[in-house]
């Protein structure tokens, strides 16, 4: 009977561990492992360790996942967005981090991988992965985020009716990895260095010119994401890691770092990544992601059950430093109360915000506003609107509102 | 006196113990390296380094012109581009057209309206184009192609022939539309 049982239960959980993303679990039973019962669980043995050898979520978090949108017209110039509404807080899991390929992600062998330095240098050289890990090593809490985050918030409405889709272009880890100031003494960079090119193995080539007083401050050629090997779809085996810059610019699948006088002018910091304003000119080399938050709880998909206390909470960033401070408004904009901040605040940072919080039943509308370390304060949507226009694409950092209905049903302000 | 003397004394071997403990640790040759890694050749840098700066500094030699463009774009860039670049296709970046509509509601960014660099096209069509075959393109075909794409933009007429030299010469109609002087400007302005 016992084993009946337990083989019945194995089945149901390869069945749903095949399903993958967007499986439901089936109750097993309906109250008959609340109190005062004794749950089905406790009276069998649980499953075997290293099941798998890597480990996975609980098959009831299946919905946790990354979620891309319909409409890329090939399979590999794509994004999928980070579900920051089901994340706790600041750091976000490697397999949830966000993406944003060029080419596709490669399938690169790191022994056959290598990075060459080269250019207005006394020495170019080459390295190997095992070359790079044997450099004195940092490791640092940064944010990635995609300078098109939150792109859609510029329309007169938006198109995202969640906060997963609208600002889950934005992921927080641990990274690791060799300072490139470390490397930069190793070639010796030339009086004139201005510049540098950073480019990618990929099918992309992704290329970004990056200013050489960046490299030499807190740039990080990185290996190691959240105590593990970077993610294939982060730069597997080595990328380039720029603290507080646009994430289009942390060149991934690091090759070739060429030094010069002058930017490059490449596609990507051309044709792309620039914001047109609207008179007609565009902002060229605008790397640092702007102060910035947004509340992530209520959200569509978990919001109130009941009248009664919560607490919203969210998350606040600056490119520039540290968050000093959270607002949030329960009542449109209208009043702010400041936010609790999470502890440590680390600069270029994700930080956790919460307000204790009690739902009376009556529908509001929800906003966060931050501030920097340097009193930057995160405008209103209609403020930088009327500043860079509808149509600059990149670097959106607008107050965002959630509107939380009277069946606590959370929706865009801007939608 | 004593006192200080002995708190000096204490405090000089306090630091030689220190530098006995950091020096080994440090493991930094006279010109503070680390000899990790190896000499790149310069047969390994040429074979990667094809980045082309806006002054034309990294064009290979050979040419290419705007006929032999258009028939490597019918063959090799119409299937997503679509026949007629000047006619975009919804997915794919808008090839041309677009001039005068950058400070209107709907601005359409293309090669001839937006883009400050010609030597950006062969920049990017070497290394990304086609997209199912990345560098698989020879000079004279990039510079072919080049052509075409800036001819269909009324940037260069129908007999023109693409180099090296007449490349970079190219100048393109938004080439000032652009305020690069933003970092380390934001930067400091942040501080």
């Amino acid at each position: 009977m016992r084993i009946n049982r337990r083989t019945l239960i194995r089945t149901g959980g390869a069945a749903m561990a095949a399903g993958g993303i967007g499986g439901t679990v089936k109750a097993q039973s309906s109250g008959g492992n609340l109190p005062p019962h004794v749950p089905e669980w406790m009276q069998y043995q649980g499953q075997p360790y290293l099941n798998p050898a890597y480990g996975t979520p609980s098959p009831h978090e299946a919905d946790v996942v990354r979620r891309s949108i319909a409409g890329f017209v090939t399979d590999t110039a794509v994004a999928s967005w980070t579900p920051i509404h089901r994340l706790h807080g600041i750091i976000t899991p490697n397999g949830l981090t966000f993406e944003r390929h060029h080419g596709g992600v490669p399938e690169i062998n790191p022994d056959e991988h290598r990075l060459i330095i080269h250019g207005l240098v006394d020495r170019p050289l080459i390295f190997t992965m095992e070359d790079l890990m044997r450099f004195p090593s940092v490791s640092e809490l940064h944010f990635l985020e995609c300078s098109g985050n939150s792109s859609t918030e510029f329309s007169e409405k938006s198109s995202r009716l969640s906060v997963q889709m609208s600002h889950g272009l934005l992921s927080c880890c641990e990274w690791t990895g060799v300072r490139l100031s470390t490397l930069l003494d190793e070639v010796g960079i030339k009086p004139e260095s201005k510049w540098l090119l950073a480019e990618g193995a990929d099918a992309a080539a992704m290329t970004r010119s990056i200013p050489i007083e960046k490299a030499l401050d807190d740039a990080i050629i990185v290996y190691a994401q959240n105590g593990e090997a970077l993610r294939p779809e982060q730069g597997y085996p080595v990328r380039l890691f720029l603290p507080g810059f646009e994430g289009n610019s942390n060149i991934k699948w690091l090759r070739r770092i060429e030094i010069g006088e002058q930017p490059w002018q490449t596609r990507e910091e051309t044709s792309k990544y620039t914001d047109l304003l609207p008179d007609g000119t565009a902002r060229q080399f605008t790397f640092n992601m702007p102060i910035k938050s947004v509340v992530t709880f209520p959200n569509f998909e978990k919001s109130f059950t009941e009248k009664g206390f919560y607490e919203i909470s969210g998350l606040a960033w600056s490119g520039n430093g540290k968050v000093a401070k959270v607002e949030v408004s329960v009542d449109g904009g209208s009043t702010w109360q400041e936010a609790q901040l999470q502890e440590p605040i680390i600069s270029k940072c994700l930080t956790r915000f919460r307000l204790p919080f009690t739902w009376t039943g009556q529908p509001f509308e929800v906003q966060s506003r931050a501030t920097d370390e340097h009193g930057d304060v995160q405008p209103a949507r209609e403020r930088l609107i009327d500043e860079v226009g509808r149509n600059a694409l990149y670097h959106y950092n607008g107050i965002q509102g959630w509107k939380v209905a009277e069946n606590a049903e959370v929706t865009n302000a801007n939608a | 006196m004593q006192t200080h003397n002995m708190t000096m004394t204490m405090v000089a071997a306090t630091t030689a113990l220190l530098a006995l403990t950091v020096a080994p640790a440090m493991a930094q040759d006279a010109d503070g390296r680390f000899d990790i890694g190896s000499s790149a050749t310069q047969e390994q840098i040429a074979g990667w380094d094809i980045d082309i700066h806006p002054d034309g500094t990294g064009l290979p030699e050979g040419s290419g012109t705007v006929a032999e463009g258009t028939e490597i774009y019918a063959y090799q860039c119409a299937h997503c581009h679509g026949e007629d670049p000047t006619e975009p296709v919804k997915g794919y970046p808008a090839l041309a057209g677009g001039q005068g509509s950058l400070d209107t509601d709907k601005p359409v960014r293309t090669i001839g309206s937006y883009w400050p660099h010609a030597t950006t096209i062969y920049d990017y069509v070497n290394r990304a184009m086609p997209f199912e075959s990345p560098q698989s393109l020879a000079p004279d075909e990039v510079y072919a192609v080049t052509a075409y794409l800036l001819h269909v933009n009324d940037i260069l007429p129908d007999d023109a022939t693409l180099d090296a030299g007449s490349l970079a010469a190219v100048r393109m109609p938004n080439a000032d539309g652009f305020h690069s002087d933003i970092w380390p400007a934001n930067q400091a302005d942040a501080d």
